[in-house]
């Protein structure tokens, strides 16, 4: 069998003589360090790295092109597996756009209820990017003790939607379903065990020398770098700017919570570990305030654009009927416009900038992803460095390959 | 010398290694410590590419636990692992490495598609996406689900470990 | 918060969308109205670049562009109109290091090209890949396979 491979990609720079001593490396697109799919070709004097070239699409699968095919609520799927590590986020950034579009109020529960599982979202996916990068410098029994605690998350959040990992939970509208009971001391149990394993590894970690080595002053990332880059979220606050979509323009619920936006202060590997860390502790302190506050009442908004009528009078009533048959066949109808709708996702800011022309099909919907922004400004942070460095702050940029490449 | 002096005992070929009737015993006897030897020290090498890898690192994980099976400790290189895993959607700028990465693996080897998308393609019905890996490598289990739970994980795995220890283990072929 | 909102750059009025202020401009001011945005407005950040395919219409491209100030946070969209006959507008390269990745995804997804952008090879799609996947007239189930197939008989 010898037929020739083609090479999907095309370096930026060439091979250059021997005698330069500079030698180049790739790395991925299939490697156990880099999370989710991306190829970087390094260009090494020794082991420092002197240019880095990023190459992502390796999980490109079309999912602005599936948008135009299909209904704005068939869409919820495949909007969840765009950040799929912290997927409820994703549902809701989308049904909010939607919802603006439309003109649509939730409910007040249901706007607590999303403000509740997206923080719960956000621990998940920042455990899995501290637990990730934390396997890659051979910290396994951290890495153990994350994957324990995202597990019970997964469960949990199972028990609510039907799913561990995509959930498609939420509804243009408001949100699927309310929760089970015995949900909310399930609740209280899951965070406990979250204080006790995140104890450990702050335990582990904080203070570890090999790890402060590892992380400290690498992957170094300036401010004016971050704003040019049109870096946001976690790697932004890292570098020191406290900017956070739900502290400065406060949607869902966010408004009506006390809770801090932790800062790191070089942006290097080192302080975005810890604005992680303490972003899981604000999450867990939002949560145990959306509980509090949490009314009662309906979790869908009773707007037969957008709602399916209840199964009973669908099957006795016509009206009912006929409603059920276009919201499911032709889709829910949003006016002719356009609007670009972001939130505080877990990578930073995640927006929709969608197109309608009055159609239940989107004309175009567009994500603007944290993760793909981020991989442009990731050859910045790895040239210069060792290539032992290119593990770990690849790992803290936690580039989601559903989200780089669409 | 002539060819009809030769072979009084009838000899069967299959899969290429010539069998003798009467020695079948011995060669199913090592079919099945070969397979079982085989089966319990599987390498994956784990081709993580989507959501399907959240699955996989939790089944790796000490709550399910490939590791009593003889199957977590994964080789990521081809050359050392003997079980490929495609976890995640496979997509068209993506395909070259993955076959690339199943010929550089050696022989015996297994292929598992973890996933709706690597089984065929998914949701994902479009320009971007290969409609099964199955078009690529050939493949031994398929293992549903979007992503699958780590109970199919594990079922799925059980039953490549059954397809395993059922099968024809070639120690030396017919040519050697 | 009330933070001060931009009504008019260049002799463009602003329109209002959900509460952004739009800018529809020419594709020649593009580049200056970003400049100026950045210097005198404070827009520190370009969020993203992106492009709708109006098949049907001339111009059929619309290039939007939406820009974040840090100091404010507030964002504001800048639009304009292409032909198909010759999609280019001017990069923002020079002066936003974001603009790099984002064109080149917008290239090669619908196919306007921005001068000055010295590389725009396909970043999600990959080399040897024809035509541009998200305009409305490539076909969805339009694979290019870069492997050959196996056979499918020997499949299984």
């Amino acid at each position: 069998m010898d037929m020739k491979i083609p090479n999907p990609v095309r370096a930026a720079f060439a091979p250059t003589a021997e005698q330069d001593g500079r030698v180049i490396v790739n790395i991925g697109p299939s490697h156990p360090a880099t999370h989710g799919t991306v190829q970087i070709i390094t260009e090494l004097d020794g082991e420092r790295v002197l240019r880095a070239d990023v190459h992502c699409g390796y999980l490109h699968r079309g999912f602005e092109k599936e948008c135009e095919a299909h209904t704005w609520h068939n869409l919820i799927p495949y909007v969840d597996r765009l950040n799929y590590c912290s997927a409820l986020i994703n549902d809701f950034a989308y049904c909010g756009a939607v919802e603006q579009m439309m003109g649509i109020e939730i409910t007040p529960r249901a706007r607590m209820l999303r403000t509740l599982l997206g923080e719960y979202s956000r621990i998940a996916d920042h455990i899995t990017c501290i637990a990730a990068g934390l396997m890659e410098l051979g910290a396994m029994t951290a890495f153990l003790y994350l994957m324990t605690l995202r597990d019970y998350i997964y469960e949990h959040l199972a028990d609510v939607t039907g799913a561990r990992v995509t959930y498609s939970y939420g509804r243009i509208g408001g949100v699927a379903r309310d929760l089970p009971e015995g949900w909310l001391k399930r609740l209280e149990e899951v965070l406990a065990e979250y204080e006790k394993f995140i104890g450990r590894i702050h335990g582990l970690m904080d203070r570890n020398r090999i790890f402060v080595d590892r992380m400290r002053r690498v992957g170094v990332l300036t401010q004016a770098q971050a704003l040019s880059y049109g870096v946001t979220g976690p790697m932004l606050r890292s570098t020191g700017l406290a900017r956070d979509i739900r502290k400065d323009t406060p949607y869902l619920a966010y408004a009506d919570l006390d809770f801090e936006v932790p800062t790191g202060i070089l942006g290097d590997n080192y302080d975005r570990y810890v604005v992680r860390m303490r972003e899981m502790d604000e999450s867990v302190y939002m949560i145990r305030q959306c509980v509090d506050l949490l009314p009662a009442g309906p979790v869908m908004v009773d707007d037969p654009r957008v709602a399916l009528p209840d199964k009973q009078l669908v099957y006795s009533e016509i009206e009912s009927l006929i409603n059920h048959f276009k919201l499911v066949i032709d889709g829910p109808r949003v006016p002719a416009g356009e609007t670009y709708y972001s939130q505080e996702g877990a990578n930073g800011e995640l927006g929709f900038y969608i197109v309608s022309t009055g159609e239940g099909q989107p004309w175009r919907v567009h994500c603007r992803a944290p993760s793909f922004v981020h991989m442009g400004v990731t050859h910045v942070m790895l040239e210069g460095g060792q290539l032992a460095d290119v593990v770990p702050t690849f790992g803290s940029v936690n580039m989601i390959g559903g989200e780089c490449d669409r | 010398m002539s060819t009809s002096a030769r072979a009084t005992i009838p000899i069967r070929a299959e899969g290429g290694v010539p069998k003798v009737p009467t020695f079948d015993v011995f060669t199913t006897k090592k079919d099945e410590i070969v397979g079982w030897a085989r089966k319990f020290s599987l390498f994956p090498y784990p081709f993580v590419t989507a959501c399907c890898g959240m699955e996989f690192m939790s089944v790796s994980s000490t709550l399910y636990d490939t590791d009593r099976f003889g199957a977590a400790l994964p080789r990521f290189t081809p050359r050392q692992s003997d079980l490929l895993m495609v976890v995640g959607t496979i997509n068209h700028k993506q395909a070259p490495v993955l076959q690339r990465i199943w010929e550089q693996m050696c022989e015996p080897k297994w292929v598992i598609a973890f996933g709706v998308c690597a089984t065929s393609g998914g949701f994902y019905d479009n320009y971007a996406v290969v409609q099964g890996i199955d078009k690529i490598v050939p493949v031994d289990v398929y293992i549903p689900g979007c992503p699958p739970r780590p109970e199919t994980v594990i079922d799925g795995i059980m039953q490549l470990q059954d397809k395993i220890a059922k099968q024809h283990h070639v120690i030396l072929k017919g040519d050697f | 918060m009330a933070a001060p909102r931009i009504t008019s750059l260049l002799g463009v009025q602003a329109t209002l969308s959900q509460g952004m202020p739009v800018l529809q401009l020419a594709p020649a001011q593009v580049l200056h109205a970003a400049r100026e945005l950045r210097d005198v407005h404070g827009y520190d950040m370009l969020l993203d670049v992106t492009a709708v395919d109006w098949m049907g219409q001339a111009p059929r491209f619309e290039v939007v562009w939406h820009f974040y100030s840090s100091r404010d946070c507030t964002r504001v969209r800048v639009k304009t109109r292409v032909d198909a006959a010759d999609p280019t507008v001017d990069s923002l390269t020079p002066l936003y290091g974001s603009a790099a990745f984002m064109e080149r995804e917008c290239h090669e997804m619908l196919g306007i090209a921005f001068r000055g952008n010295g590389d725009l090879r396909p970043i999600l799609m990959y080399e040897g890949f024809v035509g541009h996947p998200l305009r409305k007239d490539y076909d969805r189930h339009h694979e290019q396979p870069l492997v050959r197939y196996r056979d499918a008989k020997a499949q299984g």
